[in-house]
């Protein structure tokens, strides 16, 4: 189990170096191909000659892609501080960027926005789990029937609409129309109901289209697994048919659903961007979104950092579970 | 009594599957429409640019028919403000959905069937970097990494200008961030086929690599191909759908579903209408693909017992 662990630990410390490698390629490199110059689009649309030197003296950007991608990743553990153009800005650790644009460091006002965006994906995720694999289970024991129909048009219908469509509908029509729910977001400190009204109609709508999703996939896979030799071994020794599903075939259902959830999860937690615009929840999505329409390229790459970050997270607590419930990764 | 090939078995399965066909058939209309937009919203009598501000509320910027505006010479309604008309924005918008849709899928298939087969037929060091490559890809945020690279392109390349430019780098950079999807099950098959009997007959014959690479696993990786293949088109129209709603896929004047939804936001409640056109018009499409693709992979699918 140790050795599993520290395996999958050294895994994740490659992989979070080849991201923040990766994203830095993206946001450095592809504009210097382009002919863009970078400093300009950091300062802003109006900027006076003096102040882009000034940032471009700041970031280093004359210097090697590598030597950026350093004093980047040395920023979120020690801090950084810019230097340039007669002054200085600093910028306390963790050190994520800082927009010279907005005037404000990128680390504070993510952890600003990441309760609405943890807020929103786990209340989904529940929704979505108890829904969305109950309907799939069912459907898979009752193969054929009435029942398993109904929810797989239900779940095909689901996977085929946009959730900002489903969210326009569903605010028009049980907000502004029957008026049986505000859609209006409330932070949690303010007032525990009203934070919990505003979130329902995000949460069912996102979590919609994902029990849709898991419906499909756990009806596929419990209707593998029911036809597994195992499976009959179990029968054949007398065990009732609830217990062969619950202690036999669900174990074995639930690890492709756990990579699943880990990777959804994951890249939810790093900004629904879909839901939080629709609803204009002021999660990370919305903040990564407007930095992209405001050229904010500091945020965008802290957010773009920040996502990966949570993805790499929960695939690594995912590994763990595994080993967990399956007995054969530990010990392969 | 004569054998049945592959493909033969299939479509007979599929002909039985009337769920899957009214998809292909969808699917199909579409295609034309998409083909054939100038001439369909010439024979509706509409330009999609043309404004129609005598049909617009002056006060509210509202349409002034009911449902939008719908009439005789408006079949879906008018847009809000300016009047111009919905039926031929939304068929010129499934222009760009299909476009983008099949020309990422095409980039997709062609890049994950390449490395799937090498990492599956070479093993070793090719296999290990192709492999880590795909589990890295499919672990990063897609749609924040697809967002993020859309916007950092720049505005002219390769001759192309505004609306062309957008259309192209959405199709790369969506089909990039698809290929690991076809390229695992190209790999895993190709691993499970590579010491099959019929391969080793070919190596003794004195077949080179290549032949046997594309003459005799690559036909055989046919069918999962096309099935994750028809899978991808409409998750990758709902992605094309999704950028432009967000701003960063086509610009305006150029029409795409997911664009109009994004004006069609500051308008749900006077105007509803203007949003539930291009929402349909998305649900349809991606649904009958969906369809078409469930159905094809349960035909092409030898455990299938239907």
């Amino acid at each position: 189990m140790l050795a599993y662990l520290i395996r999958r630990l050294l895994a994740a410390a490659v992989m979070l170096v080849v991201i923040i490698v990766v994203v830095f390629s993206i946001f450095f490199l592809i504009p210097k191909w382009a002919g863009v110059d970078i400093a300009t689009s950091f300062v802003g649309k109006q900027a006076d000659p003096a102040s882009v030197e000034g940032v471009r003296e700041k970031l280093g950007l004359a210097d090697p892609i590598y030597a950026q991608v350093w004093e980047f990743f040395k920023g979120i553990f020690v801090g950084r501080t810019y230097s340039g153009g007669g002054d200085v800005t600093q910028c306390a650790a963790p050190c994520f960027g800082y927009s010279f644009r907005s005037e404000q460091a990128v680390w504070p006002v993510l952890t600003d926005r990441f309760p609405v965006t943890l807020g929103l994906a786990l209340g989904a995720a529940v929704l979505w789990l108890v829904f969305g694999v109950a309907a799939g289970v069912l459907s898979a024991l009752k193969r054929g029937s009435i029942w398993d129909r109904g929810a797989m048009v239900v779940a095909l219908s689901g996977v085929s609409l946009p959730i900002y469509f489903t969210g326009m509908l569903s605010v028009a029509v049980l907000d502004i129309g029957l008026g049986w729910v505000d859609a209006q977001y409330v932070p949690l400190d303010e007032s525990f109901t009203g934070w919990f009204g505003g979130m329902l109609l995000p949460w069912v709508t996102l979590a919609f289209l994902y029990a849709a999703m898991y419906a499909r996939i756990t009806r596929a896979t419990m209707m593998e697994i029911l036809g597994e030799d195992y499976i009959r071994t179990a029968r054949a020794k007398g065990l009732r048919e609830p217990v062969v599903i619950r202690k036999h075939a669900m174990r074995s259902t639930m690890t492709p659903l756990l990579t699943m959830l880990g990777m959804d999860l994951g890249a939810l937690i790093g900004g629904a961007i879909l839901t939080e615009t629709t609803f204009s929840l002021p999660g990370l999505g919305q903040k990564v979104l407007d930095a992209i329409k405001n050229q904010d390229l500091p945020f965008i790459l802290g957010v773009t950092l920040i996502t990966s970050l949570a993805v790499l997270v929960a695939n690594l607590v995912v590994d763990i579970l595994y080993a967990v419930i399956d007995p054969r990764v530990r010990l392969a | 009594m004569q054998g049945r090939s592959l493909g033969r078995i299939a479509w007979e399965r599929l002909k039985r599957d009337k769920l899957a066909l009214t998809g292909g058939v969808v699917v199909l209309v579409l295609v034309l429409v998409a083909i054939f937009a100038p001439f369909i919203a010439d024979l509706a009598g509409q330009d999609p640019d043309a404004y129609h501000e005598n049909l617009i509320d002056p006060l509210f910027g509202t349409p002034t028919g009911s449902l939008g505006g719908i009439s005789g010479d408006h079949l879906l309604g008018v847009e809000p403000v300016n009047g111009r008309d919905l039926f031929a924005r939304v068929v010129y918008g499934a222009r760009i959905s299909l476009l983008v849709g099949f020309l990422s899928a095409m980039v997709a298939v062609v890049l994950g069937t390449v490395l799937g087969i090498l990492a599956g037929f070479f093993g070793g060091w090719v296999d290990a970097v192709v492999s880590r490559v795909m589990d890295g890809l499919l672990a990063f945020p897609q749609l924040l990494f697809i967002i993020a690279l859309v916007s950092v392109m720049p505005n002219h390349m390769l001759g192309l200008t505004g609306t062309g430019v957008r259309v192209f780098v959405m199709i790369l950079v969506i089909g990039f961030f698809g290929w690991p999807y076809i390229g695992r099950v190209v790999r895993g098959q190709t691993l499970s086929m590579r010491e099959r009997e019929y391969v080793e007959a070919a190596r003794s014959l004195g077949a080179g690599r290549f032949y046997i690479l594309f003459k005799e696993l690559l036909p055989n990786l046919v069918a999962p191909i096309i099935v994750y293949t028809t899978m991808m088109i409409p998750t990758n129209i709902l992605t094309e759908a999704a950028l432009s709603f967000l701003g960063v896929g086509v610009k305006p004047p150029t029409s795409s579903w997911g664009q109009m939804l994004s004006t069609a936001i500051d308008y749900y409640e006077s105007d509803p209408m203007f949003m539930v056109v291009p929402g349909v018009a998305i649900f349809i499409t991606v649904l009958a693909f969906n369809l078409f693709g469930d159905g094809v992979r349960d035909a092409l699918d030898p455990k299938g017992s239907r």
